[in-house]
């Protein structure tokens, strides 16, 4: 029998991993191309200052990038290591664009961020430009294929499931590959990490005009983070609503819980701005609505309907009932029965083999299971509705949230008038974490969503686990938040003492800190003295 | 399109190819990391050894990652049973890997003497322990692991939490981690030889001669020891090469000089334990007549002939089972789909010499020897 504490263990563990993981890597994503623009700038105009910021920014971008590279090793393990039965269940098509990624993405970013890194001197100013974009190109392919990889796990295409091998098998990587949840999941999630490092850019470089320091630095890198920063933030809008799109056609449940949608509405379906759910008693107790805008994202139309829960639960129960004759035929095969009706009849059911799996949660052998248990089996499809709600909510609000704030910077910016609004920049400050915030509960309402599957309708996520106890699950959880927080408290202390620093740090002899004139105010000297 | 049984064998190689270029790229860098405290004796001599890879030992770890990636790919059955059966094994070896990359980019970037030496034995055990798993992993491979598959193919493992990881620890899986550590640590050092100079280039020469001696006695010591007393398998029945990969159809039996047939039926085969013991030897003589270069390419052959030895003896088999040999994953029954192999191959293909042609570009542009002066000139900017 299933047990839950580890399989819940487990979930925590990769949760956990994979949200520090995420950390580190939107700001990658985006700051290397923040890069990319100001070195395009000083090879255009030669003007040593484009230089002096490609230089300071690179300076954040490698702390941060260390603790990207090093939380991705436990990323790339485990699977192996914590969700073995996946491995083996989906490794044929799962494992695919993962390796294609390291092929393809991980080593063009990693030999080259080494030359951005240190290589300055080394090469021509084409030449390093040329491996800013590399470096650039390399970080965001990587981002492409691990998004294949999760869309189909999500949306699992160009698949089957083969009774000999007990797995499921490719049958088209075009179908992968163009996955409509990838193509979607991609920019959206790129363009998030775009803000995210504009945010950064223009939260630091307000922090120096408000201390009235290093000006014409900090400005140009607030231009450039507000134009990147406005551009990108209008893409992931207009990307998380067609990802809208998407769920209402391919993850119509996920759609359902992140609404709120406990029945059907008449078409077009009204938008739940404000609602307070009860998962328990399956409705929501209180509700503000925008009539209509639900219809118009899921569908695009004013006529088809957004299915509620209760109707997919339904078409669920009728997917349980297949899928015990499929599991039941499976096992015939498994034995080495090899009448055509027995496989006739699991070709037949197989698709819905994963709606069986959910029995296995109540019983060991489907076929025994009660008209209860399945009923509980087709309500176990549905996620747990409140938590969606609303940090789906959480991350919608905080993306417009982000894109007034580009959108007041850039336009004071272009009037001229950022001084007389010391205001903003306050808030720019202090709005530095909201992309994070924003990109973890993005993530959150995707991965939360899938539940209960590790693979979308395919694997539920309790039989995908390994074979391991608690207490290893125990250990292995302590030493990564231990090691990943010590690690996560220096990266922070370094990233402050080197921003508050700012442009000094790269003793040029040119800025704030080094300066005769400014030197008299620099801040009081750090107890460990940064070095570079 | 390739056959399938060809495919199999093809991702036996690349799976050996990235294995072993994963030894020659990253090794490099996990041996400079096992001798940093020792060749450096002062902090900008540390700084000195960390700069021969700074640029480099991210990409050179790809190769750890591809590997991953790709048995992912390509063996999914082994990823599985591997990475959860070896579960707090694995756990050392990324902990140890934490320590690389913000040991690299961290540790000169404050100038306390305390904070730099404690990131100085970060790299170390960096390099020490996953070199020293990742032979004793081979080790225990060449014993079988004691798991097994059920019928709808999940494996489970003897023993849980410590009492998986220590029977893992035995005397042979040592020797075998030993070996890995000398072999890596004898590379670093060359490398160390060619792109330094002075006092570290002297004991990193001194390290070269200690460590090839080292390597060659234990690789031959593994020898004497699988030969008289380590038990090989053999399949005594299977189903056809070409057919669906199924782990639980074949009949495997465990009995003494299993690993030693291959030998006899490919007697070619014989040149890699040659190379695994001559080379270290000649990179020596090489190291010791100042062409750290040739030692290097020696040491790589070395390498290529130790890691192939052992995955020879053990082909057909990647991963024996000791508590129940049916279930033992072979190149025949561990693998993925047709399709998934065929793109997989066509994906390394392309990609593999476009990373070789970078990866040597990127070498060039950094060539040249690290000196103390270049170092102290660069106070600010190198690692």
């Amino acid at each position: 029998m299933i047990d839950q504490t580890f399989v819940e263990l487990s979930r925590w563990q990769f949760a956990a991993v994979a949200m520090y993981h995420f950390i580190f890597v939107p700001l990658t994503i985006g700051l290397i191309w923040i890069l990319v623009i100001m070195e395009s700038v000083y090879v255009m105009t030669g003007k040593q200052i484009y230089q002096d910021m490609s230089r300071f920014w690179t300076k954040l971008f490698a702390i941060n990038f260390a603790l990207g590279v090093t939380t991705g090793l436990t990323m790339e393990f485990q699977f192996g290591t914590n969700w073995a039965y996946y491995s083996h269940y989906v490794g044929d098509v799962f494992g695919a664009p993962l390796a294609i990624e390291g092929l393809m993405a991980f080593f063009l970013e990693s030999t080259f961020v080494g030359l951005l890194l240190l290589g300055r001197d080394r090469l021509s100013k084409v030449q390093y430009l040329l491996v800013v974009f590399l470096t650039a190109l390399g970080t965001n392919l990587s981002a492409l294929w691990i998004l294949v990889a999760n869309a189909w796990m999500q949306n699992p295409v160009g698949a089957e499931f083969s009774a000999e091998t007990m797995r499921m098998e490719m049958t088209d990587f075009v179908a992968v590959l163009f996955n409509p949840v990838a193509q979607v999941k991609f920019i959206h999630t790129a363009a998030a990490g775009y803000v995210t490092a504009s945010m950064f850019v223009i939260g630091i470089s307000a922090w120096y005009l408000l201390k009235r320091r290093d000006v014409a630095f900090a400005k140009r890198s607030f231009a450039v983070a507000a134009g990147f920063g406005l551009a990108a933030s209008l893409s992931v809008i207009v990307l998380g609503d067609e990802s809208g799109y998407e769920l209402g056609d391919v993850q119509k449940m996920k759609l359902a819980a992140i609404e709120a949608e406990w029945h059907t509405q008449p078409a077009p379906a009204s938008f739940n701005v404000v609602a307070i759910t009860d998962q328990d008693k399956r409705e929501n107790s209180f509700e503000i609505k925008i009539p209509w805008a639900l219809g118009l994202i899921a569908t695009r139309s004013i006529d088809k309907p957004v299915l509620g829960i209760d109707e997919l639960v339904a078409h669920a129960e009728t997917r349980v009932r297949s899928g015990v004759v499929a599991y039941a035929m499976l096992e015939k095969l498994r034995a080495g029965d090899k009448e055509a009706e027995t496989r006739a009849s699991f070709d037949r059911h197989k698709k819905d083999l994963g709606y069986g799996l959910l029995l296995k949660r109540y019983v060991d052998d489907p076929a025994t299971a009660t008209d209860d248990q399945i009923r509980q089996a087709a309500w176990d499809s549905v996620p747990r509705v409140p938590y969606l709600f609303w940090s789906f909510r959480i991350m919608v609000g905080l993306g417009f949230l982000m894109l007034g704030l580009f959108a007041a910077s850039f336009y004071l910016l272009a009037r001229r008038r950022l001084e007389k609004n010391a205001w903003l920049l306050r808030v720019l400050v202090w709005c530095i974490p909201l992309p994070w915030l924003a990109s973890e509960t993005g993530w959150f309402v995707a991965e939360y969503g899938r539940q209960p599957w590790a693979i979308g309708e395919v694997l539920p996520t309790f039989l995908a686990t390994s074979a391991l106890t608690t207490t290893d699950i125990v250990t292995s959880m302590a030493a990564y938040l231990i090691f990943y927080s010590i690690l996560l408290a220096i990266e922070l202390y370094l990233m402050v003492r080197f921003a508050r620093l700012g442009p000094s740090s790269l003793h040029t002899g040119r800025y704030h800190h080094e300066r005769a004139d400014t030197r008299a105010d620099a801040a009081p000297a750090p107890r460990l003295v940064p070095a570079e | 399109m390739l056959d399938y049984e060809t495919l199999k064998l093809v991702w036996w190689v690349l799976v050996g190819v990235l294995l072993i270029g994963f030894a020659i790229a990253d090794g490099m860098d996990m041996g400079v990391g096992m001798l940093l405290p020792f060749v450096g004796r002062d902090d900008t001599e540390r700084r000195v050894v960390i700069n021969t890879v700074g640029p480099h030992w991210d990409g050179n770890q790809v190769w750890l990652i591809t590997a991953g990636g790709a048995i992912f790919a390509a063996w999914p059955a082994v990823y599985a049973a591997a990475f959860s059966g070896f579960y707090l094994a694995m756990l050392l070896v990324l902990v140890a890997l934490f320590f690389r990359p913000v040991g690299f980019d961290y540790r000169s970037k404050l100038e306390d003497p305390r904070w730099r030496n404690a990131w100085d034995w970060g790299l170390f055990a960096g390099g020490l322990v996953p070199a020293l798993i990742f032979g004793v992993a081979f080790g225990n491979l060449l014993q079988g692991v004691p798991f097994h598959l059920d019928s709808f193919l999940k494996p489970h493992y003897e023993g849980t939490f410590i009492w998986a990881l220590l029977p893992l620890l035995n005397p042979f899986a040592l020797l075998a981690g030993l070996i890995s550590v000398a072999m890596l640590a004898l590379h670093g050092a060359l490398w160390l030889q060619i792109r330094t100079d002075g006092a570290v280039a002297a004991r990193a020469k001194y390290a070269v001669s200690l460590l090839a001696l080292v390597v060659t006695a234990a690789f031959a010591l593994g020898g004497l020891w699988v030969w008289f007393g380590i038990d090989g398998y053999r399949i005594v029945s299977e189903p056809a090469h070409s057919a669906l990969p199924n782990p639980l159809a074949k009949e495997v039996v465990r009995e003494a000089g299993a690993w030693f047939a291959v030998y006899a039926t490919l007697p070619v085969a014989m040149l890699l334990p040659a190379t695994g013991l001559l080379a270290p030897l000649a990179a020596r003589a090489l190291s010791a007549m100042n062409r750290p270069g040739l030692g290097f390419v020696a040491s790589s052959l070395g390498m290529t002939g130790i890691i192939g030895t052992a995955g020879a003896a053990m082909f057909p088999f990647v991963m024996p089972s000791s508590a129940e040999p049916n279930s033992s994953l072979t190149v025949w029954d561990a693998p993925s789909s047709q399709l998934t192999l065929t793109i997989m191959f066509f994906a390394v293909v392309i990609f593999l010499p476009v990373v070789l042609g970078y990866t040597l570009w990127c070498y060039r542009a950094m060539w040249g020897k690290v000196t103390v002066a270049e170092i102290e000139a660069k106070k600010y900017h190198a690692y």
